[in-house]
């Protein structure tokens, strides 16, 4: 069964006075029909321009170069503003972070619910509305025949990015991108608001794909996932791989900062990556990580690495062969 | 809400009774008004005589008081001029400024709205300069020499239209392109700044996300938002170009209250005077007034107090 | 915050513009185009007695309404021409630049004093103060400004001094608002409560820490009033209320032309030009200085 959204060499570029940024570099992933793929990375990893790259949102000096970018048998690179405005929201959908300031404060819930319907379908605004209301009530918002009625500023934020969940679904799109849609909320409502995308996925059979910088998120609800740093993808597989084999020297790091339950010793301290991420600016020669890198030799500085599978689905992009690299893994697993 | 603007109206009435105090207070204290009456070639006694004819030489609070008691009932007393109610006077040069104003403000939100836009949405364009430098030289240019200027343009070289005078739409055309070039720079800035700033919101780029066509992006709900601040400013500028549009009537010969006021200080005829500031001050008013309730509609964000 | 304030502050706010790059060097030449036609006209007003070709009083019937240098009749005696009593127009629009710039500096001063005053002293002290200075500015703002000027012009008698006062007396407006917005930002800040805690007297605090703050958004509105007191004065002449003859003030020299503007158009031309060149001249001045002095590039 062919991937329902595949990337090959997805480059996104944006020429700026002091040179060009290079935010986004050889990123290749495919996400299947149904499932639940999430980017991970920290901030500045290019992984949220990464998903606009895809919707084509991308600001207007951006560049968005891709050998290959197909989603449900469209080939997205051919497709003018006009074609890509009819995909956005009907078979593709979007949620973004901050709940507070995406809905339009001049317009009722309604219809903003209502547009998102009308303009992919003709349907009667009758019939959109009890769309409105159904979905409404499926992301667990009671009362929703009055919510339509309402403000976007009468909502708390919480409510406002179920809303925002509600607003994807209204065309029955296939996939849906979340772009760390739980960040900006309390704690508590993060985990309600996952547990609603995952009973949402599974119902109405979409594929998510889930931007984050939280790997307990990733724990929860991936089922494969992508590292990226410094624009690239390092490592990419199943989610369990990911956790107890990680392969690449930043996955391992990132694993080793976060407290396992049943591992982490009270009082233990927890890893850290010392250094910075390099400027995205032009060329990196080599390795973007080694300077990082508790592995690294000078090789590292001249070889191009790219993404080496190590089966099927776990690839990760480093110079170490895959041994060295369990070596590595065995010593931060994640049971 | 009912709470604010029943405050708001107290606080704008206690205005319109001090502007009526103030113009009183410098009507009179400016200079010796029953010697203007008089005229300059009057004597001692004539102006005596004048001063005790129109009751000039009461106390001040006795003369304001007695003005403003009628006042209240329309009455504005008569003019010394006309020999007749001033307030019919008045009402009826009314319409001439209403219409001028307003077209001016028309013109001046056509030209501005979709420049501003357009210079919005390609920053440092030529759309971009062209619009930021009617901008600046808007600002600088006389209003009543740019007038004579396009007197002599159209109405003399070009004879479109007619040089002077009132009477149906023709006369109405260059006083206003006139008036509304004073208003054109600000309300271009405030819906460029306006527009880059929503543009650049997270609700904009929701809207991009559903894939709504960019027209309905850009006007729907980008303009939507942008507007607020301008058509409160817009408002408030009415209530300044009612109050301005004098040198422009004097410009073109229309018959309008700006024109009668010139008139009637060219010719001392100071109850006409007192009750032209009034008015306009209380047009200017309730304009202000309705810019905060258009606010409070079109932001439903304000309606919550 | 009333609702005319969003007219001043959009003229007083950076109209963004591009880089901080491109920012500084357009800021840089508006700057330098605005102050070099400020310095060319201040230059003209001061050297008047040296560089006008003749008395701009001297009438010569003989020599009515003469052209400029370049229409058919014009010549070099009269570079610019004559007016209707056949005065040298280019001597009197020489003189004229000294009426038009002392006319606009006085104004912004008195009008600049009245207005900062005010403002800073709602801004500082708030409360029942900031309530009736906010009265005030708001009444002053209902009143139609031309007109009254205009008849307090008719009665007190038109002359200089009257002009510069009753403009200065009523143009203040702007001023308060901006001002008492910038005193606002400022009081708020922490080096003013240190100030106060130390026990600072409020005099030294407005003095010392508030008016140099509030020095940069007085000079842009100084230059936006000093334009604006300009054009009303000019269009208090040219209503025939405002400088009186035979000075020769712009405004008053295009009201004078304005019968003969269809045979002789320079004669409102010219005096037209020369007020349009002096307010853009100010106005850029006051763009350019708004620009280089905006927050983005403090650093």
């Amino acid at each position: 069964m062919s991937a329902l959204l595949e990337i090959r060499c997805l480059d996104v570029r944006i020429p700026l006075a002091t040179g060009t940024l290079h935010p986004v570099r050889d990123v290749s992933l495919s996400v299947a029909r149904g499932e639940t793929l999430c980017i991970v990375g920290e901030s500045g990893c290019g992984k949220s321009l990464t998903s606009l790259a895809i919707m084509n949102l991308l600001p207007k000096r951006a560049r968005r170069t891709a050998t290959r970018l197909v989603f449900d048998g469209i080939d997205l690179t051919g497709l003018g503003e006009r074609e890509m405005a009819d995909v956005r929201g009907d078979r593709m959908a979007m949620i973004f972070q901050e709940p507070m300031t995406s809905l339009n404060p001049a317009y009722t819930i309604g219809n903003q619910l209502e547009e998102a319907l009308m303009r992919h379908r003709k349907v009667a605004r009758t019939a959109a509305r009890d769309r409105a209301v159904y979905l409404l009530e499926k992301v667990g918002i009671t009362a929703a025949g009055q919510r339509l009625a309402q403000y976007p500023h009468q909502l708390s934020g919480g409510l406002r990015q179920r809303v925002m969940i509600a607003m994807a679904l209204m065309c029955g799109p296939r996939l849906i991108i979340a772009d760390e849609p739980t960040t900006a909320l309390d704690v508590t409502i993060q985990a309600e608001i996952l547990r609603l995308l995952a009973a949402l996925q599974r119902e109405f059979d979409m594929a998510v794909v889930l931007i984050t910088h939280d790997l307990g998120i990733v724990a929860r609800i991936a089922d494969r996932v992508a590292v990226m740093y410094a624009g690239q993808i390092v490592e990419i597989g199943p989610v369990k791989d990911i956790f107890t084999r990680p392969l690449h020297p930043y996955t391992q790091g990132l694993l080793r900062c976060i407290p396992i339950p049943g591992r982490t010793r009270p009082g233990e301290h927890l890893g850290s990556i010392p250094g910075m991420v390099p400027s995205l600016i032009g060329k990196i020669q080599g390795c973007a990580f080694r300077n990082r890198c508790p592995h690294t030799f000078p090789a590292c500085a001249t070889t191009e690495v790219s993404l080496l599978e190590v089966t099927g689905e776990h690839g990760y992009r480093c110079i170490l062969s895959p041994q060295a690299s369990a070596a590595n893994a065995a010593e931060v697993a994640a049971v | 809400m009912f709470v604010y603007f029943v405050k708001r109206s107290f606080v704008a009435l206690l205005v319109a009774i001090t502007v009526s105090i103030v113009s009183f207070l410098l009507l009179h204290l400016s200079g010796d008004l029953a010697q203007s009456l008089a005229g300059p070639s009057a004597s001692a006694a004539d102006v005596a005589q004048v001063r005790k004819a129109y009751g000039l030489d009461r106390p001040m609070a006795i003369q304001y008081l007695d003005w403003a008691g009628r006042a209240i009932h329309g009455d504005f007393g008569e003019s010394f001029f006309l020999k007749q109610p001033v307030f019919p006077i008045i009402a009826q040069r009314l319409p001439v400024t209403m219409t001028l104003g307003v077209s001016a403000l028309l013109i001046a939100l056509l030209v501005s709205i979709p420049l501003g836009i357009v210079a919005a949405l390609r920053p440092n364009s030529w759309i971009d300069r062209l619009a930021l430098t009617i901008s600046v030289f808007g600002q600088a240019l006389p209003s009543f020499w740019f007038g004579l200027l396009l007197m002599m343009l159209f109405g003399v070289t070009l004879r479109w239209l007619p040089v002077s005078g009132t009477g149906g739409w023709q006369y109405y055309v260059m006083p206003a392109i006139t008036l509304s070039y004073y208003s054109i720079p600000a309300f271009m800035r405030l819906t460029r700044a306006g527009m880059m700033e929503v543009l650049a919101s997270d609700y904009i780029r929701t809207a991009r996300a559903k894939g709504l066509r960019t027209m309905t992006v850009l006007f729907k709900h980008a303009l939507r938002n942008a507007i607020i601040p301008l058509v409160a400013v817009a408002a408030v500028q009415l209530g300044f170009a009612l109050g301005g549009s004098i040198v422009i009537e004097a410009v073109f010969s229309l018959h309008g209250v700006g024109y009668l006021g010139w008139e009637s200080i060219s010719r001392a005829d100071f109850p006409v005077v007192q009750a032209i500031v009034l008015i306009l001050a209380c047009f200017y008013i309730v304009l202000t007034l309705l810019a905060d309730l258009l606010n409070a509609f079109l932001d439903p964000r304000i309606r919550v107090r | 915050m009333t609702v005319e304030t969003y007219v001043d502050l959009a003229n007083v706010l950076p109209s963004s513009a591009g880089s901080v790059f491109r920012r500084r060097v357009l800021g840089h030449t508006t700057f330098l185009v605005g102050a070099g036609i400020l310095v060319v006209i201040v230059g003209v007003a001061l050297l008047a007695p040296l560089l006008a070709p003749h008395d701009p009083y001297a009438q010569d019937l003989s020599q009515r309404l003469v052209p400029p240098l370049w229409d058919d009749g014009g010549s070099w005696t009269h570079p610019l021409g004559t007016d209707q009593l056949g005065r040298d127009y280019l001597s009197r629009l020489i003189y004229g630049s000294r009426i038009s710039l002392l006319v606009g500096f006085s104004i912004m001063i008195l009008s600049g004093i009245i207005g900062t005053s005010l403002g800073v002293i709602a801004g500082y002290f708030g409360g029942r103060i900031d309530l009736v200075i906010n009265f005030i500015v708001t009444t002053r703002l209902a009143m139609p400004v031309i007109l009254v000027a205009l008849t307090v012009a008719a009665l007190a008698g038109s002359s200089l001094r009257n002009v510069i006062l009753v403009l200065g007396l009523l143009l203040w407006d702007r001023f308060a608002v901006v001002t008492r917005s910038a005193t606002l930002q400022i009081r708020a800040l922490d080096y003013v409560a240190a100030a106060q805690a130390v026990g600072c007297s409020t005099w030294r605090i407005v003095v010392s820490e508030i008016l140099p703050n509030v020095l940069n958004v007085i000079i842009i509105i100084a230059t936006i009033e000093m334009a604006n007191g300009i054009l009303l004065a000019a269009a208090l002449s040219f209503l025939g209320l405002g400088v009186p003859p035979p000075l020769p003030a712009w405004g008053a020299m295009i009201a004078d032309g304005k019968q003969y503007m269809f045979f002789s158009p320079w004669v409102i031309t010219i005096p037209g030009v020369a007020l349009f060149m002096l307010v853009l001249g100010i106005n850029l001045l006051g763009d350019g200085i708004r620009d280089l002095t905006a927050p983005e590039n403090r650093s």
